[in-house]
């Protein structure tokens, strides 16, 4: 039980995943299925995140470290939280918007053509 | 010289830049897109022949992109593995841009600078994909490769936009797990450098969460590369592509990410940890064996040119991913040689299926017939593409298969000796009714009634070039093949197997 709550970050984006991937499988709906990936890349942007929170912990800018301080100031990086996976998952949220939009895209051009978004009606119309 | 030590920023930026270019370009005048993506890839192809020098000269290069030393900064690193890979890239790029013209003129002639900047965009995600030494940039050259190959591929007939939707959903879930598995990378390491990640991870190999990243990696890399039973999206995908993008996107994306998976495989983990430690080769090899019988036979049952390539396609990513985990030398070797050889075949073959739909309108496999008289020049290079498929010598297609079948043989692995011989069959009995179609059945058109003489002929020029081009160089690979195993290939192959 404490195993659980103590990683209760994993088993949030776990959870999160799972409910995309689900949506992006087993859905009829395009709209659907593009939702269900959308949370299955906000699933994993969830894990990067997570992993570089830190309680109590602050932005790595060393607050008193110019003029004459500098050499008495004492670092310790265990009080910084790390900044890298955070810079990560700015890229990725721009990689996730840029494919939202290309999905949304190929939606529009589906029901465009064929009336219809839903994946059934679709088959039957390319059978 | 300046020039020749940048050469491996450049193989990356120029096409990039290109894009910008072609985009205002496209605003003035259409036709000037044209001759901008011509250029930049012709400047990309001598940026990557430099690169490949400069490699047989001095060895492995490593380039600092804005100076900063690797574990922080992202790192280029060409060795001979991927020199050999860039070239390849640049080479089809550049030629299947020639054969593009005429093409994009006549599907597309309200979207020729969406196309070409799109094109330009596809070539820089995959060249950079192929030189980055950075798990996470590796990652974003992932994406911008996929995200314009879902766009270019939409681009196609009524059919496109449902097999477009298709790919989009598979292929970001093979991305997305990529980034999981380097997510776990991270958080056990706290690098993202390959070099790196190779020094750090060897005291980690015992634990589970290298493993699970092992997996996710491995399964991400397999989707987009369409391997058995993770290959659903590519057979409708390429079919229903414009011919123009289908000559660039089958014979260039999932060999670029074969080259990731051998690429992480020996450069991230070690030969010594995906085969010893683990011990899933044999499972693996068996997977192969399933997707080059399954690609095969259903190649076998289409009635369709295009999509026939498409499962033979299909099959060839299970050569090369057996091939890889039959762990020799050989094995190995062989399935370098088939990333070059293999975009090279499939380019010769969908530009060939290009110039039918340009000149007779249809895909399917009747619309063949009674193009030798027709075609000449065109049917001879596809003779050779088909012979080099199914592994004639002297042309390339038969080299790479030798050295994977030498290589099954020193694995004992005889199941997928038996899977490359039935496939080479397979492939014979294919290409040998498409010649026989093409050569012996008079041409009729779809009512059985004669068609005028006149209406179909040889290809334009600017069409025949880049087939013509690509049918020379699969013979001189084939006769060349020795040398570039023995200075290029060997180096690529991790000691002690």
């Amino acid at each position: 039980m404490e195993y659980l709550i103590s990683h209760y970050n994993y088993w949030i984006y776990i959870l999160l995943m799972m409910v995309g991937l689900y949506a992006m499988l087993a859905k009829n709906n395009l709209i659907k299925k593009v939702i269900g990936m959308s949370i299955f890349q906000t699933a994993i942007i969830v894990f990067y995140v997570s992993t570089g929170a830190k309680r109590e912990a602050t932005i790595p800018i060393i607050a008193h470290g110019h003029g004459h301080d500098t050499a008495h100031a004492v670092i310790n990086a265990a009080h910084y939280a790390n900044p890298l996976p955070h810079v990560l998952m700015l890229t990725a949220i721009v990689v996730s918007v840029g494919t939202l939009g290309v999905a949304l895209a190929i939606c529009l051009g589906i029901y465009r053509r064929y009336n219809t978004l839903e994946e059934d009606e679709l088959q039957e119309q390319l059978q | 010289m300046i020039l020749y030590k940048q050469a491996p920023a450049l193989l990356v930026i120029i096409p990039l830049l290109s894009a910008f270019a072609i985009n205002i370009g496209g605003w003035f005048n259409h036709r000037s897109c044209f001759p901008i993506a011509l250029a930049a890839m012709t400047a990309t192809l001598g940026a990557s022949l430099l690169t490949i020098a400069q490699v047989l000269q001095t060895g492995p290069i490593s380039y600092r992109l804005g100076g900063w030393p690797p574990p922080f900064g992202i790192e280029y690193v060409v060795d001979h593995l991927n020199s050999l890979v860039l070239v390849t890239i640049a080479l089809v790029s550049l030629l299947a841009v020639i054969f593009a013209k005429l093409s994009v003129e006549k599907d597309l002639p309200d979207k020729i600078p969406q196309f070409y900047t799109l094109y330009v965009l596809l070539v820089t995600g995959l060249l950079g994909m192929t030189i980055t030494g950075d798990a996470f940039n590796l990652y974003v050259l992932l994406e911008i490769s996929a995200l314009t190959g879902y766009a270019l591929i939409a681009l196609g007939d009524n059919r496109a936009l449902p097999a477009s939707f298709n790919y989009v959903i598979l292929g970001t879930i093979g991305a997305s797990f990529y980034l999981l598995g380097v997510g776990h990378l991270y958080i056990m390491t706290g690098s993202l450098n390959m070099g790196d990640l190779f020094n750090i991870l060897p005291n980690l190999y015992a634990t589970r969460a290298v493993f699970v990243a092992f997996l996710l990696i491995l399964c991400g890399v397999w989707l987009k590369m369409a391997f058995f039973p993770l290959h659903t999206w590519l057979p409708n995908a390429y079919t229903y592509a414009p011919s123009a993008a289908g000559c660039l996107v089958a014979p260039l994306v999932t060999k670029v990410s074969v080259y990731i998976m051998i690429r992480l495989m020996l450069s991230v983990f070690s030969s010594w940890y995906v085969f010893d430690v683990l011990a899933l080769s044999g499972a693996i090899v068996w997977l192969a064996v399933a997707a080059i019988l399954f690609g095969s036979i259903l190649a076998l049952a289409q009635k369709d040119l295009k999509k026939m390539l498409t499962y033979l396609i299909v099959a060839e990513v299970g050569y090369m991913v057996g091939g890889f985990w039959l762990a020799t030398v050989s094995g190995i070797t062989g399935t370098i040689l088939h990333i070059v050889n293999d975009a090279l075949m499939t380019f010769c073959l969908f530009v060939f299926a290009g110039i039918v739909v340009y000149q007779t309108g249809g895909q399917k496999l009747t619309d063949l017939q009674g193009l030798y008289r027709k075609m000449p020049v065109t049917m001879t290079a596809f003779t050779i593409g088909a012979l080099s498929m199914i592994g004639v010598p002297p042309t390339a297609g038969f080299f790479s298969k030798w050295y994977l079948i030498l290589g099954a043989i020193e694995a004992g692995s005889y199941h997928f000796m038996a899977a490359l011989l039935i496939s080479s069959l397979v492939n014979a009995i294919l290409f040998f009714k498409i010649i026989e179609i093409a050569y012996f059945e008079p041409m009729t058109d779809h009512h059985g009634g004669k068609v005028h003489e006149t209406v179909i002929s040889e290809a334009p020029f600017s069409m025949l070039l880049p087939l013509l081009v690509v049918a020379a160089g699969l013979i001189v690979i084939g006769l060349y093949s020795g040398t570039i195993v023995t200075n290029i290939i060997r180096f690529s192959i991790p000691a002690g197997l």
